[in-house]
């Protein structure tokens, strides 16, 4: 016990790392997905394209080989630089962002068509049958998905501690190498994930409450 | 003066021309029925007034504009023709009161408790004050039907654009729906009609035409096209019918 109390306060210095790479990343890559649903549902066939690129380039690479390349490949070339920090926020967002872009479309994709043309036919732009009518439905029905791929970016994030970043994870490791205490540590560590994540769904389950289709 | 003209209208989806070439003109306060057997297009034609389907050739004038025309503003138009649809559509994430007032609000920039005493009055109309506050969830078919003609008018359109509006009503429901349809014919309402209810089309219509393989086959007023029907389709659809 006295050994998990010592390693906590910097596994919970880890887990602030943690939390706020993931928040901006959730955030950013929920925004790349939306950009990425639309260019893909556009009537315009270049901007199809540019997001089924990018969707298929992220979906078939695993998550590592993007982090490499990333923070060593682009890095290395001589007008780019970034930190680590840096190039783990952008990896996890991308990431998310292309898994978030086909949740999107699936989801504004499933909702009726009627339901357009019933705002189409008042006077709404696309625009505004989009935002009023379409989105707030959809949203709806892709929040369970949602939560799902925000927690498994969540989990994501402790890859980032292979190049370094001091998150939960590598906060895990220097306590663990430090005490020889393997098991309580990455135990605790366990721990604090899952708690995370439990209080993740349980936002997510309120959010549906909330938001209950009709 | 003609409200809708069309002119050699032709609508094809693919290889399949549904809409061959079809020559109406509407009649400001006229309420035109359209018959037809299922396949016939008279659901695609009465799309084709509003523009909710591309319109392959010939003209669509419509209140003065050709919504054939690509440069049109067709939501400006759009806004000039209501129409309600077999299934209702009703945005269900919406009450009824918020159904009625969105147009209103965010197209014609109406306040809102203008819009709402506005669709409080649609409301008492259509017989369904006391569901303002609820979800089309929680409405019968034909409730939804008229909230959905409420809908419509809330928009104040100069036409009105039904599509086979009690086609998926419980056979109880579908007298209420007709009154208020009739309330709004009386009204001077113009009407474009697709329906199977020929009895609504014998008694409301000022003129009904039969639509069969994507061309108007018959057209008339109602007493002759049904009392006396001229072609040898429609004298079989009518006796399938009635």
């Amino acid at each position: 016990m006295e050994t998990i109390l010592a390693a906590l306060p910097y596994l919970l210095e880890g887990l602030q790392v943690t939390i706020y790479i993931f928040l901006i990343a959730i955030i950013l890559g929920f925004m790349i997905g939306m950009i990425m649903a639309l260019l893909r549902l556009a009537p315009i066939k270049v901007l199809n394209w540019i997001s089924r690129i990018f969707v298929d380039a992220i979906r078939g690479t695993p998550f590592l080989v993007q982090l490499f390349f990333i923070y060593f490949g682009l890095n290395s070339l001589p007008w780019i630089s970034f930190d680590s920090t840096t190039a783990g926020i952008i990896t996890v967002a991308i990431n998310a962002g292309a898994y978030f872009s086909e949740i999107i479309r699936a989801g504004i994709q499933s909702i009726d068509k009627g339901q357009t043309e019933a705002a189409r036919s008042i006077g709404l732009t696309s625009v505004q049958t989009m935002r009023f009518i379409i989105l707030p439905q959809a949203f709806r029905r892709m929040l369970p998905t949602i939560t799902n791929q925000s927690i498994i970016s969540l989990k994501d994030t402790s890859l980032l501690s292979i190049i370094g970043i001091a998150d939960l994870t590598q906060q895990g490791e220097i306590q663990a190498s430090a005490t020889f205490e393997a098991f309580k540590i990455w135990l605790t560590v366990g721990v604090i994930y899952f708690v995370i994540i439990y209080c993740l769904s349980l936002l997510a389950n309120f959010l549906e409450r909330r938001f209950e289709l009709r | 003066m003609s409200i809708i003209q069309v002119k050699n209208l032709q609508k094809s989806f693919g290889h399949i021309e549904v809409l061959k070439d079809i020559n109406v003109e509407i009649q400001e306060k006229e309420v035109l029925c359209v018959i037809g057997p299922s396949g016939s297009g008279k659901s695609t034609f009465l799309r084709c007034l509003n523009r909710l389907e591309d319109i392959s050739g010939g003209h669509v004038i419509v209140n003065g504009h050709d919504i054939t025309d690509s440069k049109i503003n067709i939501n400006k138009v759009r806004q000039e023709v209501g129409m309600v649809f077999q299934q209702f559509n009703l945005f269900p994430h919406k009450t009824v009161l918020q159904n009625i007032t969105l147009g209103p609000i965010k197209i014609r920039s109406i306040d809102k408790s203008n819009a709402e005493s506005r669709a409080m009055e649609l409301l008492a109309k259509v017989g369904l004050k006391e569901k303002a506050h609820s979800y089309p969830g929680e409405l019968s078919g034909g409730q939804k039907q008229r909230v959905a003609i409420a809908r419509a008018l809330a928009m104040d359109p100069k036409i009105m654009l039904f599509d086979e509006p009690t086609s998926a009503l419980d056979p109880e429901m579908v007298g209420d729906v007709l009154d208020v349809m009739k309330q709004l014919a009386k009204e001077g309402m113009t009407m474009v009609v697709v329906t199977h209810e020929m009895g609504f089309a014998r008694e409301v219509g000022d003129r009904v035409i039969f639509m069969d393989g994507g061309y108007i086959v018959e057209e008339n007023k109602p007493e002759e096209l049904f009392g006396n029907p001229q072609h040898e389709r429609t004298k079989a659809f009518l006796s399938k019918i009635l």
